[in-house]
């Protein structure tokens, strides 16, 4: 069983984003760059199936070099090999445009399972996943908490709404992860060091013989507005507290 | 000059601040509370592979390089100081003298487990009549026949009466040169040797989540085979260990300094006084600029102390001036971190308390503030 896991490298999550000079991308100077933590939970449990059923985890990242720093991390967290689409107009690309070239680098490595976070942190389009299955022509299983891999299929489940819907599907398929699909693994240090000698192959987009020309463009983006502090509404009585509530929410929030 | 960590130091630092921080930190306080070790998150950091970080693979080791594990100790004494304690002393003081003058029976026999973090081991150096004046010590072994038997006693050694400690590496006097010079020599002793016991010590100010013991030898005999390396090297293997041991000690400085700063940064930006976060007044956001400064120039000192180990120059100076001033820094540093917490500083519901009894190990432990300005002083030329 042979099994991609797509990683993407995002901000840490305690950074503070600021944004750029050009009004449109965000100041990369301070930030810290880690694995997706969604991708992690990708990379754990492609480590556990192929455990159970052997085969190879092969890890693919596209972006500018530093990239690189995420993929080694997988390998050290015990992934066989990795690819790096390395281009610097990769980060923040249209991820339409970052599927195709993800399809375009995943398909000769014919797996069985393609794994990815279901969500990147920093941008939280959720686009990736999807259209990565419309390019492979796979079935597409989002949203996943729980993979049982069976004969040639695949059993998900995903959370909906206090519920859990089972999907099945014939393999290969891409499976994009959620929080509680697993508690991945730390890069220990044994394998920190293992990882240095696995092989990290490097290609470019003219390799792929493809273009990142997507379709959207970032035109603007603008901070979040300051929160403002709460408000405490006062009162005696609960009937008071609940006049003052709707007189506040009414007059002053205006929203009933 | 090149000031950027390799790739793999920069997953070190990544990975072992993501364990310190889940694995750690939410038991620091209840271990300190209770006086505490724990057999579970040691079991954990072992896992991880913090023991024998710069043991070759073939002894079990990680085999990385220093500047490696003093990144590790930072980051667990930025959440704990007790766990970089076990972590620090279970690499330079336990493992050390063993992996680096050990026989080679020896090494296989004990450093594949102390690697794995499935044991570990003491250093037994001070003795309640010899701290600062460790030549001095008064424990004694005389051959008789084929065993050494040896008899005195030794205090605060770490990691020495854990449930998994397997043996402690004993500096005894095994005769001498002339009057005035002993013969000192290190001698290996299993935990369960007959006439050996290790008595855990209770009652510290800090450090309470890490094992700290006395060490009684009464008529303990062990193999001659049990000798760490040359006999009446001791004096010399102390030295090399402590040099190497006082850069795990700048690591906890450092570390520890980090930690506390960070804490103090957050409550001082949440804090409201005023009508406006006390980090906002311009005596308390010095105080923060000071503080990053500081623990800045701390970590320079101790790195460029680190990367002339690992180009196997002469490093005694900087270790001497990187373990006396990350400790000192890291004094300043919760002393200002408890004061912008208030009072709340001054709960144990709050962790700077813990950061504030930590530090004062850092200034004592492994050659006190006065010993490593001794140390500079004389390398200077001074004395
Ligand atoms: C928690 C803990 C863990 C420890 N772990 C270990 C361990 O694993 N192995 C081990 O062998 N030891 C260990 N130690 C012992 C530690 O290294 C000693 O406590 C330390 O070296 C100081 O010795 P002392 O306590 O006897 O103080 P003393 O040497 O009695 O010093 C008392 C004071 O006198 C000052 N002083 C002494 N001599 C001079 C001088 N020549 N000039 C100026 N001032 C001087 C000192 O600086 C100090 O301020 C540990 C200690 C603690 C508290």
């Amino acid at each position: 069983m042979n099994i991609v896991v797509c990683i993407k490298q995002v901000p840490d999550t305690e950074t503070q984003i600021k944004i750029a000079g050009d009004g449109k991308t965000i100041a990369t100077d301070d930030i810290k760059w880690v694995m997706n933590p969604y991708d992690e939970f990708g990379v754990e449990e492609a480590l556990r199936i192929q455990k159970a059923k052997g085969g190879e985890v092969i890890v693919v990242g596209a972006g500018p070099k530093r990239v690189t720093e995420s993929l080694r991390t997988a390998l050290a967290m015990g992934a066989d090999k990795a690819v790096l689409i390395e281009d610097d107009g990769l980060y923040g690309a249209d991820p339409l445009a970052v599927a195709k070239i993800l399809a375009a680098a995943v398909k000769p490595l014919s797996p069985d399972i393609v794994f990815l976070g279901m969500r990147a942190v920093d941008d939280d389009a959720g686009l990736v996943g999807p259209a990565l299955a419309e390019f492979l022509d796979m079935p597409n299983l989002s949203v996943v908490t729980k993979v049982e891999v069976g004969e040639g299929s695949v059993t998900v489940q995903r959370p909906v709404e206090g519920q859990t819907l089972v999907l099945e599907a014939s393999l290969p398929a891409v499976i994009s992860a959620q929080k509680g699909l697993n508690e991945p693994r730390y890069a220990s240090l044994p394998g920190i060091m293992k990882a240095k000698k696995k092989p990290l192959e490097v290609k470019t987009l003219a390799d792929l013989g493809l273009d990142k020309a997507g379709k959207a463009e970032i035109a603007a983006l603008t901070p979040p507005p300051a929160r403002a502090a709460g408000k405490t509404i006062s009162g005696e009585t609960a009937q008071e507290l609940a006049a003052n509530l709707a007189k506040a929410l009414r007059e002053e929030a205006k929203v009933i | 000059m090149d000031f950027e960590l390799s790739m793999e130091q920069d997953i070190l630092r990544k990975t072992v601040r993501d364990f310190a921080e889940k694995e750690i930190a939410p038991k620091a306080r209840e271990l300190d509370e209770k006086e505490q070790f724990s057999l579970q998150t040691m079991a954990a950091m072992g896992d991880l592979g913090l023991f024998g970080m710069v043991v070759s693979e073939e002894y079990g080791g990680q085999g990385m390089d220093y500047i490696s594990y003093i990144i590790a100790v930072e980051e667990i004494a930025r959440v704990d100081g007790s766990h970089a304690a076990t972590v620090a002393a279970g690499n330079s003081l336990g493992i050390g003298p063993l992996y680096y003058y050990g026989s080679e029976e020896q090494k296989h026999k004990y450093l594949p487990d102390l690697c794995a973090g499935k044991a570990l081991w003491g250093f037994g150096l001070t003795e309640p009549g010899a701290g600062s004046d460790a030549g001095g010590s008064a424990t004694t072994a005389v051959l008789d026949g084929n065993e050494w038997v040896i008899n005195g006693s030794k205090i605060f050694i770490t990691n020495a009466s854990t449930p998994i400690s397997r043996g402690v590496t004993v500096m005894c006097k095994t005769g001498s040169r002339d009057e005035k010079r002993p013969e000192l020599s290190c001698i290996l002793v299993e935990n369960g040797t007959k006439g050996f016991e290790a008595r855990e010590m209770h009652g510290k100010m800090m450090w309470r989540g890490s094992n700290t013991s006395e060490l009684y030898f009464e008529d303990c005999r062990v193999p001659k085979d049990n000798m760490l390396g040359l006999r009446g090297k001791g004096f010399h293997q102390m030295l090399e260990t402590l040099d190497a041991g006082r850069l795990s000690i700048g690591a906890m400085g450092v570390g520890g300094a980090q930690g506390a700063y960070e804490l103090a940064l957050r409550y001082a930006k949440e804090r409201q006084q005023f009508g406006r976060p006390i980090s906002t007044f311009q005596v308390n956001a010095f105080k923060l600029a000071d503080m990053a400064m500081e623990i800045e120039a701390a970590r320079l000192l101790l790195y460029q102390a680190c990367w002339q180990k690992d180009q196997h120059k002469s490093f005694s100076k900087s270790a001497a001036m990187g373990k006396l001033y990350a400790s000192e820094v890291m004094g300043r540093v919760v002393n200002e971190a408890v004061q912008l917490h208030g009072g709340y500083g001054l709960m144990k519901e709050y962790n700077v308390e813990r950061f504030y009894r930590d530090q004062k190990l850092l200034t004592i432990g492994e050659g006190t503030s006065e010993i490593q300005r001794l140390v500079i002083a004389r390398l200077i030329g001074a004395i």
